[in-house]
C-alpha cells in the first residue's frame, strides 16, 4: 500500500529525514518509535503534505501513485488520514459541518454518491459509539474548548467516519490519562481491518499495550535504525533509547 | 500564507465582479449640477407637495454652509458635486397593474440578479418594493399588507398619499442638519421606501427592497423611513448589487427608524455595491446615515448588516435608546478586499433608564484593503442602569491589509455597565492544513473558516437572507483568497 524509498526532507535548510525506507501493507499496524527530534512527526507531516517541508530526495508510492505529487486534500481523498498531535480549533465551524463537508468531498472525488442529511446523521450516530463520544461535541465548534482527551477522541471519531485506507496517528497517546488512552486505543482497534493500514507514531511503549503492532520501527536521527516485532517495543521500554544510539549496538544487529 | 495560496488568491482576485453588467434603459435625467433650480425641477418632476420642496430647500441651504467630513479612516479624491446628475428615472414608466406590464428588460435585469419578483412572490412570501435607479417600478403584496393597515410603498407615494405621517416623522431621527451627506440627501433624495406598521400589528412577512444603481454618473440618494407604532413588529430586508462602472458613484442614503412603545424593528442589510476593480478603479462611495430611535418604552431596534461591496463605506447604523427599558442591537460583518476601504460601526446612545445595547462587529480584511470599526457608546446622565456589551473582532487574510478599531465611550452615569472586547486574528495555516487533511480544498477551507467566524452575526439574519449572505461572502472571498 505504502512504499517509502530513501526519503530525504528538509525544514528550511535543515535536513530532518535522511533516507527513510519503509513498506506498509494493507491490514498491517506499524509502530514508529524513537526519541524526540528524531523525525517522527516530520515523517507524518511529509506524508500528509504539510507546507514548509521540502522533499529533497526519494519517493513515496501510495497505492501505485506518486504521493508527493498530490495536494494535501487529494491525499486525504485518496484515503490518507492524519490524526493530529495538536488538533486545531476552528471557531464557529461545527464538528458535524466539517465532517459532512469532508465526507462528501471524499465521496465526490471517488465518484461515489454523496450522503444526504439523514444518511449522514445515521452514520455519525453509529460511529460515535466507537470512541464513546459525547453527543454534545457534535454540534460544538471543531475542537473549541475541548479537553485534551476530547480532542484526541474527536480525531479517532473523524477517522471512524472518513474510513481511511491509511491512518497515521501522530502521538495520539500524548496528554491522555489511562482511561482516555484505553478508549482511544479501543477505537483504533475496532477500526482495524484487512483493507486498512495504520501507522502509530509514539514516544512511549504504553500505547502499544493496547494497539498491538505487527512491526515496530525505531526512527533516530532521520533514519529508521531498527525494525522488529512487537517485542522490540518492550525492549526499548526496558533499555531506553540510548542503546539504539550506540553505534556498536547498531553494528551488532 | 504559502506561495500556492498566494497564487490562488491572485488567480481568484482576477475574476470579474459577478453583477457587473449595465441595463440599457433610456433614462430621463436632470442635467448635471446642483442649485435651487435643480431642486425645484426635481420636486416638480415628482409632483411633490409644497412642504416637501420647502424642506428640501432648507436642507440645501444648510448644506451649502457645511464642510465635508474628513475624520473617517478612508481616502478618496474630492467629489465634484456639480458633476453629478441628481435625478434619473426610467423613461418607459410601467403601469403597475401587473408584472406583465413592467419593461421586459427591467425584469431581465432582476432575473440576472436572481431576484425575479414572480419567484419571490411565489416562493418566499417576501413583499418586494423594487427600486430601479430612483423610481419604484413594482410593488407587490400591497393588498395583503393594506388589509392589516400596513403601509409599504415608495417614499414618493408616501409623500403624496400620507403627508401627515411624512411631516411627523421624516427628519425626526436624522434631521436635515445632521451631517454633510444627510443634508445633501435631504435636499435631493430621489426615492426610497416607506413603511408604517399600525398599533399592535405584527407584520406577517419580511419587507424587502432591492436597490440598484444604473445610469452612469447618477448619484443615488435613497431615503427610507420605517415607523413601528405601539406594540407592532416589523422585519425589513435591504439588499443591493450594482453594475460595473469606471467613474466612482456616490451613494448617500438616509434610513430612519422609529419604534414607539413596545414596538420592535429588525433591519437587515446585505450590501454588495460594486467595489471597484482589482486595481481599486471605480466602485461605489457609500456614505450612509442610518439611525433608529427607540422612542417608546420597551422598544427594540436591531441592525444586522453584511457589508461586502463598495469602494468606500462610511456607515454607522445607530440607536437612540430614549424609552425606558429599550434595547439596541448592532450585528455586523464587514468584509473588504483589494483596495476597498470601510469605516463602519455604530452609535448606541443611552438616554432612558434600564436601556441595553449589544454590539457584535466582525471585520474581515483581505488584499490591500483597510477595514475600521468605529463605535460610540454614550450613556446619558439620567440613563440609570444602562448596560452595553461590545465585541469587535478583526480577521486578517494576507499581510497587506489593515484592521483598525476605534471604540469611543462617554459615560455620564455611574450605574452604567459597559464591556468591550476586541480581538485580531489571522487565518491560520494550521487551520487550513487541518481542513485540507480532511479532504477539503483551500478555497472551501477559507470559506468555512470565515463563515464560522461570522456565525454570531449570520444567525441574526432572517433564514433566506442568511443563506444569501453566506453565498455572497463566498463570492466575495473568491475575489480575495479562494
Amino acid at each position: 500500500m505504502l512504499e517509502i524509498k530513501n526519503l530525504h526532507a528538509n525544514i528550511g535548510n535543515k535536513e530532518i529525514l535522511k533516507g527513510i525506507n519503509l513498506k506498509v501493507n494493507a491490514g498491517e499496524v506499524h509502530a514508529i518509535m524513537g526519541p524526540n527530534g528524531g523525525g517522527k512527526s516530520t515523517l507524518a507531516s511529509v506524508l500528509a503534505g504539510k507546507e514548509g517541508y521540502v522533499v529533497t530526495k526519494g519517493e513515496v508510492i501510495y497505492n501505485g501513485k506518486n504521493l508527493l505529487e498530490l495536494s494535501p486534500e487529494d491525499r486525504a481523498r485518496e484515503g490518507i488520514f492524519l490524526a493530529f498531535q495538536y488538533p486545531v480549533e476552528i471557531p464557529g465551524v461545527s464538528n458535524t459541518n466539517l465532517l459532512k463537508t469532508a465526507l462528501n468531498e471524499i465521496k465526490k472525488y471517488r465518484g461515489e454518491e454523496e450522503l444526504d442529511a439523514m444518511e449522514f446523521l445515521t452514520l455519525i450516530k453509529q460511529r460515535m459509539k466507537i470512541v464513546e463520544l459525547d453527543q454534545t461535541l457534535l454540534s460544538r465548534s471543531v475542537n473549541e474548548g475541548f479537553s485534551g482527551g476530547e480532542k484526541k477522541r474527536n480525531e479517532i471519531f473523524q477517522m471512524a467516519v472518513l474510513e481511511p485506507k491509511l491512518a497515521i496517528l501522530d502521538e495520539t497517546d500524548s496528554g491522555l490519562d489511562i482511561d482516555a488512552l484505553r478508549i482511544v486505543a479501543n477505537g483504533v482497534n475496532k477500526l482495524k481491518s484487512k483493507e486498512r493500514a495504520t501507522i502509530v507514531i509514539t514516544h512511549y511503549q504504553r500505547l502499544l499495550d493496547y494497539i498491538v503492532p505487527d512491526v515496530v520501527h525505531v526512527l533516530y536521527n532521520g533514519k529508521i535504525v531498527k525494525s522488529g516485532g512487537k517485542e522490540l517495543a518492550l525492549e526499548l521500554e526496558e533499555k531506553g533509547y540510548d542503546w539504539i544510539k550506540d553505534p556498536k549496538e547498531l553494528i551488532e544487529h | 500564507m504559502s506561495s500556492t495560496e498566494v497564487n490562488q488568491i491572485e488567480e481568484l482576485a482576477n475574476k470579474e465582479y459577478k453583477y457587473g453588467f449595465v441595463s440599457e434603459i433610456d433614462a430621463d435625467s436632470l442635467p448635471k449640477g446642483l442649485n435651487e433650480d435643480i431642486i425645484r425641477q426635481l420636486s416638480s418632476k415628482k409632483n411633490e407637495p409644497e412642504f416637501m420642496l420647502e424642506w428640501r430647500l432648507k436642507a440645501y441651504r444648510h448644506w451649502l454652509n457645511m464642510q465635508e467630513p474628513n475624520w473617517a479612516n478612508v481616502h478618496y479624491q474630492p467629489i465634484d458635486y456639480q458633476e453629478i446628475s441628481y435625478y434619473s428615472a426610467p423613461k418607459k414608466k410601467p403601469q403597475l397593474n401587473s408584472l406583465n406590464e413592467v419593461d421586459p428588460q427591467l425584469l431581465e435585469t432582476y432575473e440576472k440578479l436572481g431576484i425575479s419578483l414572480d419567484e419571490q412572490k411565489r416562493l418566499s412570501g417576501v413583499a418586494v418594493d423594487a427600486v430601479f435607479d430612483s423610481v419604484s417600478v413594482a410593488t407587490t403584496f400591497k393588498e395583503k399588507l393594506s388589509e392589516l393597515g400596513i403601509i409599504f410603498c415608495s417614499m414618493s407615494e408616501a409623500i403624496k398619499n400620507h403627508p401627515e405621517l411624512i411631516k411627523k416623522y421624516l427628519g425626526s431621527v436624522v434631521p436635515y442638519t445632521d451631517n454633510y451627506f444627510a443634508s445633501l440627501n435631504s435636499a435631493v433624495f430621489s426615492d426610497g421606501s416607506f413603511a408604517y406598521i399600525p398599533k399592535g400589528v405584527r407584520c406577517p412577512m419580511e419587507l424587502s427592497t432591492y436597490f440598484r444603481i444604473n445610469a452612469a454618473n447618477t448619484g443615488q440618494f435613497e431615503r427610507t423611513l420605517i415607523v413601528a407604532d405601539e406594540g407592532s413588529y416589523v422585519s425589513y430586508l435591504e439588499g443591493c448589487t450594482a453594475p460595473m462602472r469606471d467613474e466612482n458613484q456616490l451613494h448617500a442614503a438616509v434610513v430612519e427608524l422609529v419604534a414607539l412603545d413596545n414596538a420592535q424593528i429588525k433591519y437587515s442589510t446585505v450590501q454588495n455595491w460594486y467595489p471597484g476593480d482589482k486595481n481599486g478603479k471605480g466602485g461605489i462611495y457609500n456614505f450612509v446615515t442610518k439611525r433608529g430611535a427607540c422612542r417608546g418604552v420597551n422598544s427594540k431596534i436591531s441592525w444586522t448588516q453584511v457589508e461586502t461591496g463598495s469602494a468606500i463605506t462610511w456607515k454607522y447604523p445607530s440607536c437612540i435608546l430614549q424609552g425606558d427599558n429599550s434595547i439596541g442591537e448592532f450585528y455586523s460583518v464587514a468584509m473588504t478586499n483589494n483596495y476597498q476601504q470601510a469605516d463602519t460601526g455604530t452609535k448606541m446612545i443611552h438616554i432612558g433608564k434600564n436601556t441595553r445595547s449589544t454590539i457584535i462587529s466582525k471585520g474581515i480584511s483581505a488584499g490591500k484593503s483597510n477595514n475600521s470599526y468605529r463605535g460610540l457608546v454614550k450613556v446619558g446622565r439620567n440613563a440609570e442602569n444602562a448596560r452595553n456589551f461590545s465585541q469587535c473582532d478583526s480577521l486578517l487574510i494576507g499581510d497587506k491589509c489593515g484592521a483598525h478599531t476605534f471604540p469611543y465611550l462617554e459615560i455620564n452615569n455611574s450605574s452604567a455597565q459597559v464591556e468591550h472586547e476586541a480581538t485580531t486574528s489571522k487565518i491560520g495555516e494550521d487551520q487550513i492544513f487541518y481542513l485540507n487533511q480532511r479532504g477539503i480544498s483551500t478555497e472551501d477551507a477559507i470559506g468555512m473558516i470565515v463563515n464560522g467566524y461570522c456565525k454570531e452575526v449570520f444567525k441574526e439574519l432572517p433564514m433566506e437572507f442568511a443563506v444569501e449572505a453566506q453565498k455572497l461572502l463566498s463570492v466575495s472571498l473568491e475575489g480575495s483568497v479562494g
